[in-house]
């Protein structure tokens, strides 16, 4: 497919066959050019086709091979005319990352380092089918689902400021649980607090570079001060939501009258019960992801205090920001002059609000959104803001991470005879694990330089640096 | 016969390509496939059986629900499929028995956390050489 260049950072994959707009790929010359961009193209024009799609079906720099949407893409579809597509989320319903700050220091908590490590590994649930601290009813999950992080701050699991200093204060409105299915219901109740398997994690980092001063005071960050950054998800709740619902729209789709270039891209109309219903859904399982990463940074300052023999004041473990990356939202937008009101699919994307935006808590909303980039176990993690070109650009979003580069079956062979987390140890970065081939699926070659995908979204404005943080120890499942 | 499955490179997941002489040995060697991307189907000695019956829009349709039922055995109920009988089969239901036994965290290793089998680039066709398919799952 020929691509033609904008700018520097900027590609537009015309408007050709049953495209009803173009494609837009935020990427340097040489990403483009990768051989691995084919399939992920292939999809950002699939993704055109779809009814309703305003302004061009986008791709961030991350941007790789997923199942119907690319990961990386970004489509907004107008609420009247338009569609909501469950594969345009993903299964992992708002997955999604948060940061911590802490009041300690790096020279403060490299000698207890092991310590904190294998603390963090014991007492945070992980890998393929772990089950959480608590035990829900189902009354009880009826209310997370409702309410998300707002159920953790009535348990005693969250403070005041971590509900504000989330994306959408933790909470989906209009979230129906009766729209779940049993089995969605069933899967929920064992695994509220686990961190999963995969690209999920908890990663203690120290900030490294501080490139905007000004935003980084407001947002709390300072050099040589040590973060806790999650990354995790909605469990299997959310991905049995997803998968009940593409089977449904699949069932229905051939009476709609849409030609699909792919079943996975299967939808309904935004206006439709069937569209509505999704969205209840999706919005319990969004609701469910927060209060599974609330519960989990619940626990690690748990785990820190205990470790540093401090208490809470003196560890100050503040929520700097939660975004998600899997999600579909209603928002308001200026397209083509016109306020209009559109549902912005972001499968691997993050929410980029500029400064002064309502959406944003009050102690930021003069600075921007925070926006939370992780990168690989062996490099770097950035933490960036939301901007005014990002509204103008792509409905307010930007990356959402490395983005992988290698497959599974790659990087097992790429890590063959290497002992990972040694090779990560001498680098300083203490790892600790579950599953048998976590590591080397998940080493850092598997993924794409997370500096140069920030520096695309930097250079094209999309999101601004603020700080860069460098990993110091990390748990995965 | 040769290979009943091959597993295929896809940046993101496992792309699965899954052969049979006919339609019941493609649909029993898609189950042989998903159970070995959980654990290894050598491990798993079948202690009961369950009936299935899963319905299908067309044979894509019905082989991405069929496999989406064998894995809610183990992510719903923590059930290892050892393998499976098909009693019946057309291009919109099949009618047949599981072997499943429940997991052993001390015998049972579990290789991947499989979220979806999607529908995506679903391709299941005959030939004169036999069936083949091709299937993504999500992990």
């Amino acid at each position: 497919m020929a691509l033609r260049k904008i700018d520097r950072f900027r590609w537009e994959l015309p408007k050709t066959g049953r495209m009803n707009v173009p494609g837009m790929i935020y990427a340097t010359a040489a990403m483009v050019r990768g051989s691995d961009q084919k399939e992920p193209l292939k999809q950002v024009a699939n993704v055109a086709t779809l009814p309703g799609i305003l302004k061009a079906s986008l791709a961030m720099p991350d941007m790789h091979w997923g199942y119907g949407f690319p990961i990386g893409g970004v489509a907004a579809f107008d609420w009247h005319s338009g569609v909501v597509s469950p594969g345009g989320v993903g299964y992992d319903i708002n997955c999604g990352v948060r940061l911590a700050s802490t009041q300690l220091t790096e020279e403060e908590v490299r000698p207890q380092l092991e310590t904190l490590v294998n603390t963090l590994f014991r007492n945070i649930p992980t890998g393929v089918g772990a089950r959480g601290p608590l035990k829900l009813s189902t009354q009880e999950e009826m209310q997370v689902l409702r309410e998300g992080s707002r159920w953790c701050l009535r348990h005693g699991y969250a403070d005041d400021e971590d509900v504000e200093h989330t994306e959408d204060g933790g909470c989906l409105p209009d979230a129906d649980p009766k729209l779940l299915s049993d089995r969605a219901m069933e899967r929920g109740k064992k695994q509220l607090g686990t961190l999963g398997s995969g690209n999920h994690f908890l990663e203690v980092a120290a900030v490294d570079t501080v490139f905007d001063p000004k935003v980084a005071a407001v947002f709390g960050l300072r050099e040589g001060q040590v973060t806790v950054m999650l990354h995790c998800g909605s469990r299997g709740l959310g991905y049995q939501v997803c998968d009940d619902f593409l089977a449904m729209m699949n069932k229905q789709v051939r009476h709609l009258g849409i030609d699909l270039p792919d079943r996975q891209l299967v939808c309904a109309p935004l206006e439709s019960e069937t569209g509505q219903d999704y969205l209840r859904a999706m919005a319990c399982a969004a609701n469910y992801a927060w209060a599974n990463r609330q519960v989990l940074l619940h626990r690690a300052r748990e785990v820190f205090q205990r470790v540093f023999g401090i208490g809470p004041r003196d560890l100050g473990m503040r929520l700097i920001y939660d975004v998600c990356h899997n999600i579909a939202k209603k928002e308001e937008h200026l397209v083509e002059g016109k306020r209009r009101m559109v549902c912005v699919h972001r499968k691997g994307a993050t929410r980029s609000f500029a400064p002064g935006h309502p959406a944003i808590c009050k102690t930021y909303r003069s600075a921007g959104q925070p926006v939370i980039i992780p990168g690989d176990m062996g490099r770097a993690s950035y933490v960036l803001v939301g901007t005014e070109k990002a509204m103008e650009e792509t409905f307010g979003s930007t990356c959402h991470g490395a983005g992988r580069r290698l497959s599974r079956k790659a990087a097992k062979r790429a890590s063959k005879g290497r002992a990972i987390h040694r090779e990560l140890e001498d680098k300083g970065i203490l790892v600790r694990w579950t599953g048998r081939g976590t590591l080397a699926e998940e080493m850092p070659e598997a993924y794409k330089d997370v500096s140069e995908v920030v520096n695309v979204v930097h250079g094209a404005g999309i999101s601004r640096k603020v700080a860069r943080l460098r990993p110091m120890c990390v748990i995965k499942g | 016969m040769g290979k009943p499955y091959q597993v295929i490179d896809h940046t993101a997941d496992i792309g699965l390509h899954v052969f049979g002489a006919d339609s019941a040995e493609l649909f029993r060697n898609a189950a042989r496939a998903l159970t070995d991307v959980i654990t290894d189907h050598r491990s798993v000695v079948a202690t009961e059986s369950l009936n299935l019956t899963i319905t299908g829009l067309d044979w894509p349709d019905l082989l991405v629900n069929w496999l989406r039922e064998l894995l809610y055995l183990w992510s719903g109920k923590e059930l290892l499929v050892e393998s499976v009988e098909i009693e019946q089969i057309s291009a919109h239901r099949i009618v047949a028995t599981a072997f499943v036994e429940s997991y052993q965290s001390e015998r049972h290793r579990i290789h991947n956390e499989i979220k979806a089998v999607t529908y995506h680039q679903i391709d299941v066709s005959k030939s004169l050489t036999g069936w083949q398919a091709k299937i993504i799952l999500d992990v």
